[in-house]
């Protein structure tokens, strides 16, 4: 007995870990997608078998429409700004510049709060009678409108706005990473050959950085997917329903509207979503590796 | 870049070497101007935050946002702290602040534990099939939390442990697992190990060597695990909202109640008193631990 506990004492210490989450991760997701089969309501019912009519009711769902469209509208915008931008800024800061480190940490201070924070600091700036719109009238510009929280058209914004405002530390700080990590030759040869720095950005370093681009977009569009707390302090997937998103409508249709059965099929449409965007990447991932 | 010029004796009328000069002090002078631009951006709304949370409601509507409160008062600090209507119960934050710490710590100091002993035995200890039990265990990292969302309920409500502090710690606990587990994981493979050889030899079992070699070589991934589990339980919202009721109610869901809620008059001052409490535990670990802040937030950027 003892030496079998001392043979395998690594497997016993993991065994309650794996345990945990076979039950807690995988066997919920196996739940999850039984009970988006079923036409449960309130409560979890697996008598009443419907086989994939939650799927077929979700995609004829004009909010569901909305939400998901939104994800690749506020995903795509997300990843445009927050990318071009964290570049910029690192490259800015990668400019031998003086009070480096005070740079960098107010631009990632913001990654310390939660998105409920986030939310909240950005609906009250954007708030249009006591907000940025104010402050710009008071400088004489009267004319100047910052409706996004009220424009079901330009909402989306605000979300872009808040979110960036969240993310670009992280973002900024990989590509700053991946700055530092360029051989320094390649700029000592440019400054030989006379080539001016912003072609040497443009056409050298930063293809050298694709990696990084890569592992950025991975992990920006994993937590845009997943993005509930930002939108819910914000917006409340508002004006009506214009900046829902996918992860809201799960919540709605789960804890309040009780329609279980469309709720765990939003829910698992959102994991295949994830796998669309992470099995090619991972699948990338190892072939470079072999 | 501008400076080897000033070394050179300039000569005179030199219009050449002048431009030159005038150029590059041009473009640290753009450089700087944008550098500015982008801490304003960054800066400006905690400032604007801290700012207005000193301030009385008539001097909020009367505007200047960016203005420093002419007569500064912290009263809508104690109203934050103390008073403040939160659902039908009107004893501000601070019984919320509690229910977070209450939650958090425990939940911190387990998961933490957990992860260390998981990463320790996957990396110093394999066995046939330890890869994938490593891949199953963190492929828990990625997957969206709302499939999980309503089994859990049923789960907790089962326990009969739903809307209740101990819940959150178990379900942060559990699913705090693939994180931890990955990040101690990557650290020990970095450990050598003939120091686990040479102590396996003397007779050393699993857990002698954990306490006394391995643990005391990683205070640094510790730090690490601890900040980004601190921060990333008491930032969540979706399980607060999802398994808490109005008594148990983490500060992320009391804020957004408090700030949200469609009754009475809209307190500003408050609210963004309240904002800086919610965000100041957090806050704090950035400013006196930055560095492994950043660590943690590059290896918890994949986790739900």
């Amino acid at each position: 007995m003892r030496r079998f506990l001392q043979r395998h004492v690594s497997q016993i210490a993991l065994s309650p870990s794996l345990a945990l989450i076979a039950i807690f991760l995988y066997g919920f997701i196996a739940y999850t997608a039984a009970v988006s089969t079923t036409n449960s309501k309130a409560f979890p019912r697996f008598d009443n078998f419907v086989g994939l009519e939650q799927y077929w009711r979700l995609f004829h769902t004009p909010r569901w429409h909305v939400a998901f469209t939104n994800m690749f509208l506020f995903g795509g915008l997300f990843l445009l700004v927050t990318i071009s931008l964290g570049l910029v800024i690192a490259i800015l800061i990668d400019q031998r510049i003086r009070a480096e480190s005070f740079f960098r940490s107010i631009v990632m201070y913001p990654m310390a709060m939660s998105f409920v924070v986030t939310g909240i600091i950005w609906q009250w700036l954007l708030n249009p009678t006591l907000g940025i719109e104010v402050m710009v009238h008071q400088l004489g510009f009267t004319s100047f409108r910052l409706d996004w929280l009220t424009n079901p058209d330009t909402v989306i914004w605000a979300l872009v706005v808040a979110a960036f405002w969240q993310g670009c530390g992280l973002v900024m700080a990989l590509f700053l990473a991946g700055l530092r990590g360029i051989d320094e030759d390649i700029w000592k040869a440019a400054a030989v050959d006379g080539i001016p720095a912003w072609r040497v950005y443009v056409f050298i370093v930063i293809p050298m950085l694709a990696p990084v681009f890569l592992t950025v977009v991975v992990l920006l569009s994993l937590s845009i997917v997943r993005a509930f707390d930002l939108v819910v302090a914000l917006t409340n997937g508002g004006p009506g329903v214009s900046s829902d998103l996918p992860s809201v409508f799960m919540f709605d249709m789960a804890f309040r509207r009780t329609n279980l059965g469309l709720s765990a099929a939003s829910a698992v449409v959102m994991l295949c979503t994830v796998l669309a965007i992470l099995i090619p990447y991972l699948y990338a991932e190892t072939r470079e590796r072999a | 870049m501008s400076a080897p010029t000033d070394a050179m004796p300039r000569p005179a009328r030199s219009g050449w070497l002048t431009s030159r000069r005038s150029k590059a002090i041009l473009k640290r002078t753009v450089l700087y101007l944008l550098l500015a631009l982008v801490a304003f951006f960054f800066a400006g709304p905690l400032y604007i935050l801290l700012s207005t949370s000193f301030k009385t409601m008539p001097e909020i509507q009367s505007g200047g946002l960016m203005s420093l409160p002419h007569e500064p008062t912290a009263q809508a600090w104690v109203t934050a702290w103390g008073e403040a209507c939160i659902g039908i119960t009107c004893g501000g934050l601070k019984g919320y602040f509690g229910n977070s710490m209450v939650m958090t710590i425990p939940a911190v100091l387990i998961s933490v534990m957990i992860g260390a002993i998981n990463g320790y035995a996957l990396a110093k200890w394999p066995f046939p099939g330890a890869r994938f039990v490593f891949a199953a265990l963190v492929a828990g990292n990625f997957v969206p939390f709302q499939v999980v969302l309503a089994p859990v309920a049923v789960t907790l409500r089962t326990l009969g442990l739903f809307g209740s502090v101990e819940g959150l710690v178990l379900i942060h606990v559990i699913y705090g697992i693939p994180i931890t587990t990955m990040l101690f994981r990557n650290f020990f493979l970095s450990v050598p190990n003939d120091l686990i050889k040479a102590a396996r030899i003397d007779g050393a079992g699993f857990f002698w060597i954990f306490f006394r070699i391995v643990l005391p070589l990683s205070p640094s991934v510790i730090v690490v695990a601890l900040i980004l589990q601190f921060t990333g339980i008491w930032n969540d919202f979706l399980f607060a909202v999802s398994f808490s009721n109005p008594s148990s109610a983490p500060m992320t869901v009391a804020l957004n109640n408090l700030v949200n809620s469609n009754f009475g008059v809209k307190e500003y001052n408050v609210h963004m008193a309240a904002t800086v409490i919610a965000a100041a535990p957090t806050l704090i670990l950035y400013i006196l631990l930055g560095r492994y802040f950043l660590r943690g937030m590059t290896a918890g950027a994949v986790k739900g």
